[in-house]
């Protein structure tokens, strides 16, 4: 970006312009996500910064709004802070049983989109593949479509989907459906449905992935005497793995941040962080609000560490850059 | 076998050639005596059953739990049974009758047993709600009549059901229940694009204070035309300082692309809640500054303002990564040649280096608009009334009117303009050529 010893005046001017702009749009970009940061920390039930942060007074600032995110929703929120208070923390408080349920939707829609994600750009990357076009649009399309759209669909089907409980097949999938034997309101129906919508991501990433693989890997393998299955877990996997594991990632956080289906197919019981906070938002917008912010900021740079270092990786496993 | 047999066979080329001026040579076999084209052609297909077999799973999957419902919800947008299910005996009325045929005793007599059995059955709201879709304010028509219903109509029909409700006379309500009676109708798409019926059956448009829906389609593609256009503006900057700086400094900046990208959407919706609001951190500095009196503060969220800056932000990483792994590639030599041919930077710029970012740009923009197309939760949460996009539209019929049709039939036509970008990213930019980071 230096400047050639021969610009013009006038160059020099659009130069410095210039970077002053790239500063402004970098401001845009981040410093909306970091104003929330201490903002979460006000002492005042305010999102502007009182006089007293102005002035770094310690008493400008609390966790006041982190405590009530265990406190909201207890039985006995005034309790003595012993092991029993923490006992109702994790039974009742709104946002741990968010988190609760954002996490267990979300390993489980990683795992499914993960598995069958990998298999399928495994299948994809082949060159003999048929009708690979085609099919690589369908499988990313989740991605693209609107997400009232695919919300809207998966709502019809999942209250039609329903399986009589009187039959087999209705008593042994009964754990894992509603009362009335359907798939709305169950954590099955939610997991299906942050599965597809992750599944495009797992596909990008294995595919782009495998676009650097060299395949006379595998056929050495194969001719030193592997079945495909050793070729796959002790060639193939290892290589890919870096892109397996962002794809997950990826996959993970789709299904961590997604509202739409939820607020759609889910019941009252799969509450998950994103829809307490699409509540929190539009009836009463509190600080703690912010605090769940600042924890999902910094849930965010540490998986955005996870991924850069993983891609890294990947590129020098394939040798695609000098280490 | 002859020497030169022999020779053909040891080479593939000649036995291709061979083969096709006539396929005078001997056949090319394998080991174990097949013909070589035969086996080839087995194994290719075995190969190309097993890339099948990886994928199919996953391709059962997303039939299963996604293209199924998205074809449920289209059948839906041109079916609805709320009034041939549960009104019987006039929808057959209809059927056997053409339009324009006068209102009979026979069908009176229909409605008024349709409506008895419908009442005692409870579904007489489901009726109602049906024909209130297409004549506001009759649903009420149907369940008070409904309630008298139950003791059952005395002949002759037409006064009776007249001296229940004049209303029944009404010749619009007649055609609405023609139109009603058959499950698949393309009412929801006329309505879905400001148009109705009027009594002759052709298609019009709605009174003036009713249109809505066209209205929001424009505003959606306006407004995503914007966004897309400010992601450009916001976007190509950056893109070409992080293509040109030496990688270690451009990986450190490109973290501040990637981290809005990796942040939740509803943590940057909130942020920009907490930044644009009155009593907010952006008013604050703009007072502080002098730019505005504190009575003067601006109203930048809840309305149009609020989407477009908040959408603009979370879209502008889509913008960002094509053009920047576009411009990485761009070989800087070409804008130096221009230069010393003459060229001023402005001319060297214009005519060398932006043709070259086009494919990114191309990349970027569609992306940027295919997504701001059917954006939901931002504008739902800053756009206030004004910043409104189709995607509310579908929400709110799902989630309050409750005229799922409705709700279906613009999602239908929203899909069908996505699908259509999809169709032409695909063409120009390739799905392979996704990035994510």
């Amino acid at each position: 970006m230096a400047l050639p010893t021969y610009a013009s005046p006038l160059e020099r001017i659009w130069h410095w312009t210039y970077i002053a702009l790239c500063v402004a749009i970098f401001t845009f970009l981040i410093a909306p996500i970091l104003v929330v940061i201490p903002l979460s920390f006000n002492a005042e039930p305010y999102f502007t910064f009182t006089a007293k942060m102005r002035s770094f007074d310690p008493e400008g600032y609390s966790l006041r709004w982190y405590d009530t995110l265990l406190t909201f929703g207890m039985a006995r929120p005034d309790a003595p802070r012993d092991a029993s208070w923490w006992a109702d923390v994790w039974a009742n408080a709104r946002w741990i049983n968010a988190a609760k349920n954002s996490v267990i939707i979300g390993i489980f829609s990683t795992i499914l989109a993960t598995v069958l994600g990998t298999l399928a750009a495994l299948g994809l990357s082949r060159p003999e593949m048929p009708f690979r076009r085609v099919i690589m649009a369908v499988l990313i399309s989740p991605m693209i479509v609107p997400i009232i759209i695919t919300a809207t669909g998966m709502f019809f089907f999942y209250s039609s989907a329903c399986v009589d409980s009187t039959t087999t097949l209705g008593r042994l999938l009964a754990p894992v459906l509603s009362n009335n034997g359907c798939l709305a309101n169950t954590y099955l129906g939610v997991i299906l449905a942050h599965a597809t919508l992750g599944i495009p991501f797992v596909i990008i990433t294995v595919t782009a992935t495998l676009i650097g693989f060299d395949q006379s890997l595998n056929r050495a393998a194969a001719s030193l005497g592997a079945n495909p299955r050793r070729v796959f877990f002790k060639v193939t996997m290892p290589l890919i793995l870096p892109g397996v594991i962002s794809g997950a990632l990826f996959a993970f956080v789709t299904s961590f941040d997604e509202v739409v289906a939820v607020l759609f197919i889910a019941g009252p019981d799969q509450q998950t962080i994103p829809r307490q906070m699409w509540n929190g938002i539009r009836e009463q917008i509190s600080p703690a609000i912010l605090a769940v912010a600042t924890l999902l900021v910094v849930f965010s740079i540490a998986l955005l560490t996870t991924v850069e270092l993983l891609r890294r990786r990947g590129e020098r496993l394939r040798g695609l850059t000098p280490a | 076998m002859t020497k030169d047999a022999m020779q053909t066979a040891l080479d593939p080329h000649a036995a291709v050639v061979s083969e096709a001026s006539g396929g005078a040579a001997t056949l090319l076999t394998t080991a174990d005596g097949q013909p070589l084209a035969r086996a080839l052609a087995r194994s290719s297909a075995r190969a190309r059953r097993r890339a099948f077999l990886l994928v199919a799973p996953l391709l059962l999957f997303v039939v299963i739990t996604f293209v199924i419902p998205i074809g449920q919800m289209l059948h839906r947008s041109m079916y609805n049974a709320g009034f041939a299910d549960n009104m019987p005996q006039v929808s057959a009325w209809f059927q056997d009758n053409p339009p324009g045929t006068p209102i009979d005793d026979t069908a009176w007599g229909a409605l008024a047993a349709d409506l008895k059995a419908a009442a005692e059955n409870r579904t007489i709201g489901i009726v109602g709600t049906r024909i209130n879709y297409d004549v506001p304010g009759t649903r009420s028509l149907f369940t008070s009549t409904g309630r008298k219903a139950r003791d059952g109509f005395e002949p002759p029909y037409r006064d009776a059901l007249l001296a229940a409700d004049a209303k029944w006379d009404n010749p619009t309500l007649w055609r609405a229940m023609r139109s009603a009676s058959s499950a698949y109708t393309a009412n929801f798409y006329l309505a879905a694009l400001d148009r109705t019926r009027d009594d002759e059956g052709s298609v019009t448009m709605v009174p003036e204070r009713q249109q809505v829906y066209v209205m929001l389609f424009k505003r959606t593609l306006g407004l995503s035309l914007l966004i897309t256009g400010m992601t450009f503006l916001l976007g190509f900057p950056i893109a070409h300082l992080l293509a040109t700086l030496p990688m270690r400094k451009s990986n450190l900046l490109m973290i501040l692309v990637l981290l809005p990208f990796w942040t939740s959407l509803l943590v940057r919706t909130t942020a920009w809640m907490v930044l644009l609001q009155q009593q907010g951190v952006l008013n604050d500095i703009f007072v502080w500054l002098g730019i505005v009196g504190p009575d003067g503060r601006l109203q930048m969220i809840y309305n149009r303002t609020g989407t477009i800056i908040a959408m603009t932000h979370i879209l502008l990483p889509f913008m960002i990564l094509p053009l920047y792994s576009v411009m990485r590639t761009i070989n800087p030599s070409y804008v130096r040649a221009a230069r010393s041919l003459g060229a001023t930077s402005w001319t060297a710029f214009r005519r060398v280096y932006f043709p070259q970012t086009l494919p990114g740009l191309g990349a970027g923009a569609l992306l940027v608009f295919i997504l701001a197309v059917g954006y939901y939760i931002t504008p739902a949460l800053v756009g206030g009334s004004t910043g409104q996009l189709i995607s509310n539209m579908i929400a709110m019929h799902m989630t309050e009117t409750l005229n799922w049709s409705m709700a279906a039939a613009l999602a239908a036509l929203l899909l069908g303009g996505v699908l259509v970008l999809y169709w032409v990213y695909d063409r120009l930019v390739g799905i392979d050529n996704l990035k994510l980071g």
